[in-house]
C-alpha cells in the first residue's frame, strides 16, 4: 500500500494510506499515512460500525492539510485482536454413514444459501463450487486418513484454493448462525479450526501432506501460518 | 503473541523499497476533491478474471457494485470481516455519505483493487500496473486516493 501511494502520488494524485504494519510505513515513508493498529483484515476498524469508520476517514482526510511529507500519524484508538469465542450452532448429525466433517458441511448448506441470498455474493468458488464443498471435505478426510494427496482428487490440484473455499463456505454460513453481535477479529477463524469437524480435518490433512515431503507452497497456505 | 502480532512482526522484517525524491501533491480542497479507494484486498466481481497467487494486475470496481468477492490468497488475516461489512475494507458507502454531506467533493466512478501479496521485487507494480491504475483514476478526475490494506 505504501509503495502504491508513492506511485499514485507521482502520477499527480494525493494519497492517504491506512497503514496496518507501522514499521513498513516508517520504512517506505508514503506521503501521508494514518497508522491504524486494528486487527488485520479490518482496516476501517469495526464491521457494522459506520460512526467508527467515518471517524477513521476523518482522521485520514485531516492529513491532507499537511503541506509536506512524509506524514505518519497514529489513529488514537487501538483495537486488540480478542480471543472471544463465538456462539455458533453446528448442525446435528444427520447421516451416520458419512464422515462427521462431510455430514457437517452438508448440514450447513441452508445457512450458507441464506447468507449468499442476504449478501448477494459469495467468495466461494476459487476451485470448488458450493455444490462441491462436501465432496472436497471428503477429499480432505481421505488425505487425513492416509490417502495419497497427489491422487486423492484435490480440485484443480490446488489445496490452498480448496481450503479457502471450504473455510469461506463455513464462515459465510456461520454469519447466519451466530448468536449476538458480529463476531470479533479472527473469531470465525477460531471457530472453524477449533470447533468444527472440518476445521480439524483441514489441519490433519495439511499435516499429512507436510509429512509426505511435499513442498511448502502446496500445504503451508491451507491454514493461517499461526496454525 | 497472537496471530496478528506474529504477522506484523514478520511483515516488519520484509525488504522495503525506498523512493528518491518522492512526490507530494497538494490536492484541491477536500470539499471539491474527487476521492477513490485503492485496496489491496484483491476484491473483484464475478465478471472479472479472478486474482491468481502473486498477481500483479489490478481490477477496476464500479462505484455501484457491492457484490464483491474477496480474491486475496493469504489466509493470514480476518477474512470473514469483509463478508460482515464490505465497508470495513472498502468504505464506499462511507464515502458516498461524506459526499452527500459535502465533506468530500465526489466519489470516483471507479475504484482500484490490487492483491496485497506481491512478488518481492515489486517491479511490475512499480513500473507497469501501478502507473496504469493511477492513469485510469486520473482519467476519471480523481484528486485523492485512500489506500486500504488487509
Amino acid at each position: 500500500m505504501s509503495v502504491l501511494a508513492h506511485i499514485f502520488e507521482a502520477a499527480g494524485i494525493a494519497t492517504i494510506v491506512l497503514s496496518s504494519i507501522r514499521e513498513m510505513a516508517v520504512k517506505v515513508a508514503p506521503p501521508r499515512a494514518l497508522h491504524c493498529e486494528f486487527p488485520l483484515g479490518r482496516p476501517l476498524g469495526h464491521p457494522g460500525d459506520a460512526a467508527f469508520q467515518t471517524d477513521v476517514l476523518a482522521h485520514a482526510f485531516a492529513l491532507l492539510d499537511e503541506t509536506s511529507g512524509p506524514v505518519l500519524v497514529d489513529y488514537p484508538i487501538v483495537i486488540e485482536t480478542s480471543s472471544e469465542q463465538v456462539s455458533c450452532t453446528l448442525p446435528p448429525r444427520y447421516d451416520p454413514n458419512l464422515p462427521p466433517a462431510v455430514d457437517e458441511a452438508r448440514g450447513l448448506r441452508r445457512a450458507y444459501d441464506r447468507s449468499v441470498e442476504r449478501r448477494g455474493v459469495t467468495s466461494v468458488g476459487r476451485a470448488v463450487h458450493p455444490d462441491g464443498i462436501a465432496d472436497a471435505v471428503a477429499v480432505l478426510v481421505a488425505i487425513a486418513d492416509g490417502a495419497d494427496w497427489t491422487t486423492a482428487g484435490i480440485p484443480g490440484g490446488n489445496a490452498t484454493a480448496m481450503c479457502h473455499d471450504i473455510r469461506t463456505y463455513y464462515e459465510e454460513a456461520a454469519l447466519e448462525l451466530v448468536d449476538g453481535p458480529l463476531p470479533g477479529p479472527r473469531a470465525l477463524e477460531e471457530w472453524f479450526f477449533e470447533q468444527t469437524h472440518t476445521g480439524k480435518i483441514v489441519l490433519a490433512a495439511r499435516q499429512k501432506i507436510r509429512d509426505s515431503g511435499a513442498k511448502a507452497p502446496i500445504w503451508f497456505y491451507m491454514t493461517p501460518a499461526s496454525r | 503473541m497472537n496471530a496478528d502480532q506474529a504477522m506484523r512482526a514478520h511483515s516488519a522484517t520484509l525488504p522495503a523499497p525506498t523512493f528518491e525524491n518522492p512526490a507530494f501533491v497538494t490536492p484541491p480542497p477536500l470539499a471539491a476533491a474527487t476521492v477513490a479507494i485503492v485496496t489491496s484486498a484483491a476484491l473483484h466481481t464475478a465478471d472479472d478474471t479472478a486474482f491468481t497467487g502473486g498477481d500483479t494486475s489490478f481490477r477496476l470496481i464500479d462505484r455501484d457494485r457491492r457484490d464483491l468477492i474477496l480474491g486475496h490468497w493469504s489466509p493470514n488475516f480476518d477474512r470473514a470481516a469483509v463478508a460482515m461489512d464490505l465497508n470495513v475494507v472498502y468504505p464506499i458507502d462511507r464515502l458516498l455519505e461524506l459526499a452527500a454531506q459535502g465533506v468530500i467533493g465526489a466519489v470516483a466512478p471507479r475504484h482500484v483493487s490490487f492483491a496485497g501479496n506481491q512478488p518481492d521485487d515489486l517491479a511490475s507494480i512499480r513500473l507497469d500496473s501501478g502507473p496504469a491504475a493511477a492513469a485510469a483514476l486520473r482519467a476519471d478526475g480523481v484528486d485523492v486516493v485512500l489506500l486500504t490494506p488487509v
